[in-house]
């Protein structure tokens, strides 16, 4: 059900852990959905050089969290939020459709980061208009029971 | 090592079972409703079949009827029953951790204009047979509560149940697939008028199940044709299948002393190691009125679907009730009901077992799982607070 570089990352994932002192620390999804993910950024010069992230969820959550990692990770804060989760999922060889939510949460805990990164140094970027952290909103796509 | 810990799922079709099967894939191929020899040989198949069926039982053989499955016997049992009597009434008891055929069932008739009552359970999956006695009404007309739960293997007081099914004279439909090959049945003893099998979980091949209709049971056909299955239940007879269910029944019956000793044994280990080596761990379901091969734990922290990937990858084979294995939104309903957070249903892990395990895969499972439930717990953001000590 999964593509190889899923069951990679979710085997082997890369950025596993926190920062210490982390210049941004963003965190999305709730227990309830089965989902949630925490990043920690360090940032030098609107570069991102460093990015952790921690994950409760399933394997593909995993995955997506650290394929997330590794695409942000040397890129500047603009180019981190233009990231979709159409290229997580896409560098993951794609997901199955109902855990493309996964990707998005990992959109999401980017974003989530940021806005805290933005909101400590007095920061705008127009990505993150309308952007709320502890939106609650469900990222499921499941299908109708059968 | 591969070690299969999912008999709840399915299970293999003993070598028995199968070597009984084949003469009807391949040499007897007649219609068991046609008068010439090819058909008659396999009338008898299937009688004999009925035969071992309903000796496990204690029945007379014309309460046994062939189905498709669990599914359609649980179907068939309780559209049946509310067809036959919905004049009388249109009000049915069951309970809120049924399997999905019996709950769908009844959300259909819900719409159809029945009314059904879902009795909550406790902690451990019981209900309380307080609130079965208060919750029956003058046109209650059937009560469907299951035998052993196929995810958390509580059993339900099934004789008190029954008791009071009777002593109201309402029909009581039995879901005993989880039960049936594990615990004996006595319907002469159980005053139950309907129980649903399956042989596929009793190491019988698939697609073929059974339901015990007690005599005198009103109820109206599921599906409807020919005069196979005494008029009751149409469609030309799966015979391989029949047969193969009726040897699988024999054997269950014939060693289930050995069979419950055995993976009562293994059970106890297996249960008992896990909740001593793996902190931050809860048994779900009850610790003695349970199934002799179901375990079902949650771990804290983590969500089932990484753990069930995680042990696929060492070999073991094993499901769980979190949402993402199931593909609905919501985690397994039985947790839930227990009072489970969607935390705790989304990490647990269901291990069943079966006659072919040994205590060397039980051994080898105890070695693979901590250090899996370990590596999720350190990925984990709900875990970083306990490793501080912050709980």
């Amino acid at each position: 059900m999964y593509s190889e570089i899923v069951m990679d990352h979710f085997t082997n994932p890369r950025n596993v852990g926190e920062i210490e002192n982390a210049d941004a620390v963003g965190q999305v999804g709730n227990p309830k959905c089965g989902d949630i993910m925490k990043m920690y950024f360090k940032i030098e010069d609107n570069v991102i050089v460093d990015v952790k992230f921690k994950t409760f969820g399933c394997g593909s959550a995993i995955a997506s969290s650290s394929m997330a990692t590794e695409m942000v990770k040397g890129k500047t804060v603009e180019e981190a939020l233009a990231l979709s989760n159409y290229e997580v999922a896409k560098e993951l060889d794609g997901l199955p459709p109902a855990k493309m939510h996964c990707s998005l949460l990992a959109e999401q805990a980017i974003k989530s980061a940021i806005f805290d990164y933005a909101q400590k140094h007095n920061l705008y970027y127009k990505e993150l208009e309308g952007f709320d952290p502890d939106a609650d909103e469900d990222h499921h796509d499941h299908g109708e029971e059968e | 090592m591969k070690v299969y810990l999912d008999y709840s799922a399915t299970t293999p079709v003993k070598p028995e079972v199968l070597d009984a099967m084949l003469p009807y894939l391949k040499d007897y191929y007649g219609n068991p409703s046609s008068l010439h020899s090819f058909g008659r040989e396999n009338k008898k198949a299937i009688d004999t079949a009925r035969d071992q069926i309903a000796k496990t039982f204690n029945a007379k053989p014309e309460e046994i009827f062939f189905t498709g499955g669990g599914s359609e016997s649980d179907n068939w049992a309780i559209k049946g029953v509310a067809a036959a009597l919905k004049t009388r009434g249109r009000h049915i008891i069951t309970t809120n951790i049924e399997h999905h055929a019996v709950l769908h069932a009844c959300q259909y008739l819900e719409k159809e204009g029945f009314e059904v009552t879902y009795l909550p359970v406790d902690e451990d999956g019981l209900i309380s047979v307080e609130d079965l006695k208060n919750s029956i009404r003058k046109d209650t007309i059937l009560i469907t509560i299951m035998y052993a739960n196929n995810e958390i293997g509580t059993l339900q007081p099934i004789e008190e149940i029954a008791a009071i099914a009777k002593e109201n004279k309402i029909i009581f439909h039995t879901d005993a697939v989880q039960a049936y090959g594990h615990i004996k049945i006595d319907t002469q003893q159980l005053p139950v008028d309907m129980i649903s099998i399956s042989a596929h979980k009793l190491y019988g091949p698939k697609g073929v199940g059974a339901l015990y209709l007690r005599k005198g049971t009103k109820i109206h056909n599921l599906i409807h044709g020919g005069a196979q299955e005494r008029k009751k239940r149409a469609g030309t007879e799966n015979i391989a299948g029949i047969v193969g269910f009726g040897k699988a029944a024999e054997m269950a019956y014939e060693n289930l002393e050995e069979h419950v000793q055995h993976l009562t044994e293994l059970r106890d280990y297996l249960l008992d190691e896990i909740l001593d080596k793996i902190p931050y761990t809860k048994l779900n379901g009850h610790r003695e009125k349970r199934l002799i091969n179901n375990v079902n734990v949650s771990f804290e922290f983590i969500e089932g679907e990484s753990m069930l990937l995680s042990l696929d990858m060492v070999g073991i084979a094993a499901s769980s009730g979190s949402a993402c294995t199931s593909g609905s939104l919501d985690p397994s309903h039985v947790l839930l009901s227990l009072g489970l957070s969607h935390e705790m249903a989304h990490g647990s892990l269901r291990l069943t077992l079966g006659d072919q395990n040994t205590k060397e895969e039980i051994d080898y499972v105890l070695e693979q799982l901590p250090p899996i439930v370990q590596r999720l717990r350190d990925m984990s953001p709900l875990y970083e607070n306990i490793k501080e000590g912050v709980r």
